[in-house]
């Protein structure tokens, strides 16, 4: 294998690996802030012991973030050095701006979240409770800014064989900044509260913590159903902007072999690239170019449309597309039953859906994983939409050998990371929650 | 060559931020470093992470948002040394990643604490040496390419001041880790701290000495630099303060000493180098604050948000380590 294609593998596996942790942190930092606020408020016991629960798994799922980020990081440089070069001028300072505004807070106030109940007065630990969601939001943000500039780069000029800043505000806010923004918190929130929703569930399947699992399993439900409905919204969004301004990236998503009007959604089938041809394929007529331009006949492009150095790979993003709007519509699905549930009272006796729920706790990852593996396949063959291939972006003084060893032990160590990460979190839940954190 | 104000600016800001990890930063890899001669069961285990543990993270994001700004302010200088520098980064991002879930993983895997208590020391001990390795190796210079690239392999950053400079960085940070212990944990731990500290207090003078021979031998030039004296100056009076200090029991004393040591240090890198940022050993292929640069409007942009954002973080960061003043319960 190249030494392209190797560090594409690594830079995937360590993002990958990196987004497991930073969407649940996303979620339970919510969750924390709800239930911190509640105990300000009412001084009752029962939503600090579910606040400090939630903290103990936040400081799992931080340490975890921050060594997986960590590597990242670096691996602009390391991997990528020819980005660096080409692209430091603008796609630094937000990576900077991250660690200064917004990195640097979320984790000195998650020492205090952690360790501080009895050091710091109940309206500081509650204001620490809101600078972590802030932070880690915030945090969130630059990184999306990142992003989305080599999704949709705006605000630069070429100069002298590199990409230069012109603007900072129109590279911040390059057109899929906020859409995307959007969809990764909502994203986040949906994967939180389905994770503390099945946590919940299975205590009262285990007939454990009742009192606390009703809690839980109520705010998180009402969280849940209502960010599953707006993640439609902001999907669509989403899709109307990458039509829009990225519209090879659509014509991949959707298996759109030839620029058409009335263009069809597929709903699913089997896209070979080498034949442009989808088999068995369930699409309903005239919807795509209605979602994208609100107008049934619009005309929408087609892989034809752009040369054939141009376009991304077909199989991945389409299917991960899919699965992502898939598992998007479950969510919604259960989102909906939950709240009927809870409106006709029943929620607390169906078990049956305590079971779903427990089920459906790591499929928001695998939602998130697919949505994010179908945003940067389906931006290649560019790092840089339009200004750098991925190919030219790579560190070219650094051998194939030494990135498929670096693979090789990031692959071993990732995977102890996640096995760590499940037996601890196991052992936390087993535990139940505790007022007391460490 | 042109050198324009925010170059300066984010060159000193970098020195900053790189300063300051050392020191807090120090503190944690210093005494996870030393975790081992410190602490003899679990229970003492335990005091010396429950020392750190409410601090190590806001004290990596120092480190983190150095990486970021040198990416930031200079990409070209971070491009060179990340990929040349490639199989030591990997190792030291390794051990930085076992350093950062290692406590988590000690405290909750009770079957496996003397695993995770290895990983916690060797996950510090790496970096701590590794990142002295990588300032020797930018200071006395790196073979360089007229495109840039570093055209050396792994050994070439292993030559005999690159690795004295590890060294002594190693020592601070012990150093660092040492009187950390001593200022916030009690009974066997603070006595067996306080009893290596002169060892290393005598590690510092020994490498520090070596260093400035092989600086004679190896970089003459730097030598003219009255800015890099001071530091030296200052290296060993703060040396001595942090011994007279121990002598007399006063623990917050040694820790301040141990940290100005650490200042001293840097403003001797930072007189080594400027106005380079990677010295090549053919002198026309440096790396410099000049042809390394972002744009003046990048660096512009940046210097607004960090004069916006510091100050704030660095009040937080006080107010947060008095919140977690005094010994470890």
């Amino acid at each position: 294998m190249d030494v392209v294609m190797l560090s594409r593998i690594q830079f995937g596996l360590a993002a990958g690996v990196h987004f497991i942790f930073p969407s649940l942190t996303l979620g339970l930092t919510l969750l924390v802030l709800i239930y911190e606020y509640k105990f300000y408020k009412t001084d009752d016991d029962i939503f600090k012991t579910i606040s400090s629960f939630f903290i103990k798994i936040l400081g799992l799922v931080f340490a975890l973030g921050v060594a997986t980020g960590i590597v990242l990081e670096f691996s602009f440089g390391t991997n990528w050095a020819e980005y660096s070069r080409m692209v430091g001028d603008i796609f630094g300072a937000p990576l900077a701006a991250e660690g200064i505004f917004a990195f640097f807070l979320e984790s000195v106030f998650l020492g205090v979240l952690l360790f501080a109940r009895n050091r710091v007065s109940k309206k500081v630990y509650l204001l620490s409770a809101f600078l972590v969601f802030f932070g880690s939001h915030l945090s969130g943000l630059w990184i999306i800014i990142a992003n989305s500039w080599m999704q949709t780069p705006a605000g630069f000029a070429i100069e002298g064989g590199r990409a230069v800043l012109t603007n900072f505000w129109a590279a911040a806010l390059n057109p899929s900044t906020l859409v995307r923004f959007a969809h990764v918190i909502i994203a986040g929130w949906i994967t939180g509260s389905l994770f503390a929703a099945g946590i919940a569930a299975w205590y009262l399947i285990k007939r454990l913590h009742t009192n606390e699992a009703q809690h839980i399993l109520k705010t998180a439900l009402i969280i849940f159903c209502i960010m599953s409905l707006a993640q439609f919204a902001s999907g669509h969004i989403h899709s109307v902007q990458v039509t829009r301004i990225q519209p090879e990236k659509m014509a991949t998503f959707e298996a759109l072999w030839q620029t058409q009007q009335g263009a069809p959604m597929s709903i699913i089938g089997i896209p070979v690239e080498s034949q442009k041809k989808t088999y068995y394929e369930i699409k309903i007529p005239k919807l795509l170019s209605l979602l994208a331009y609100f107008d049934p006949n619009a005309e929408v492009k087609g892989r034809d449309a752009f040369p054939d150095d141009e376009l991304p790979p077909v199989v991945l993003p389409y299917f991960s597309y899919h699965i992502m709007i898939g598992l998007g519509s479950l969510f919604a699905l259960i989102g909906i039953i939950s709240i009927v549930l809870l409106l006709t009272k029943k929620l607390f006796n169906a078990r049956w859906f305590w079971y779903v729920l427990f089920f459906a706790i790591p499929l928001p990852i695998i939602a998130n994983e697919f949505g994010w593996i179908a945003a940067e396949v389906g931006r290649q063959p560019w790092a840089v939409y339009k200004v750098l291939k991925t190919a030219d972006a790579v560190s070219i003084i650094v051998p194939a050998s030494h990135v498929a060893f670096s693979l090789v032990i990031l692959s071993l160590i990732y995977l102890m990371l996640i096995v760590m990460f499940i037996m601890i979190l196991t052992k936390i839940i087993k535990k139940g929650p505790q007022s007391e954190i460490y | 060559m042109d050198v324009n104000i925010f170059q300066n600016i984010w060159f000193i800001i970098i020195g900053f931020l790189l300063m300051v990890y050392s020191i807090l930063d120090g503190f944690d890899l210093g005494i996870a470093s030393l975790m081992p001669v410190l602490a003899k069961d679990e229970n003492e285990q335990k005091k010396v992470m429950d020392s750190i543990w409410p601090v190590w993270d806001g004290n990596e994001v120092w480190l983190i948002t150095a990486g970021a700004s040198l990416f930031a302010a200079f990409p070209f200088a971070y491009a060179t040394v990340f990929s040349g520098f490639y199989l030591a980064l990997m190792l030291v991002l390794f051990a930085l990643i076992f350093r950062a879930v290692s406590m988590e993983f000690w405290y909750y895997d009770e079957k496996r604490r003397k695993i995770w208590a290895t990983a916690f020391t060797a996950g510090s001990l790496l970096p701590a040496l590794l990142f002295g390795v990588a300032l020797g190796n930018v200071i006395c210079g790196i073979p360089i390419d007229i495109n840039m690239n570093f055209t050396g392999n792994f050994f070439t950053l292993l030559r005999p001041f690159p690795l004295v400079i590890g060294l002594l960085g190693l020592s601070a940070i012990l150093l660092q880790g040492c009187t950390w212990a001593i200022h916030k944990i009690e009974g066997e731990v603070a006595k067996r701290a306080h009893s290596i500290l002169n060892k290393l207090l005598i590690a510092n003078a020994v490498f520090f000495i070596l260093a400035i021979v092989l600086t004679i031998i190896f970089l003459p030039d730097i030598l003219s630099s009255s800015i890099g004296w001071i530091g030296a100056i200052v290296y060993a009076v703060a040396l001595s303060y942090v011994y007279l200090s121990n002598k007399h029991k006063r623990a917050v004393n040694a820790l301040r000493g141990s940290s100005f040591a650490f200042i001293a240090l840097w403003i001797m890198a930072g007189a080594a180098l400027y106005p380079n940022l990677v010295r090549a050993t053919i002198g026309a292929y440096n790396i410099t604050i000049v042809n390394a640069s972002s744009t003046v409007y990048t660096l512009k942009i940046m210097s607004i948000i960090a004069l916006i954002g510091m100050p704030i973080v660095i009040a937080y960061t006080f107010y947060v380590y008095k919140v977690f003043k005094g010994k470890v319960s």
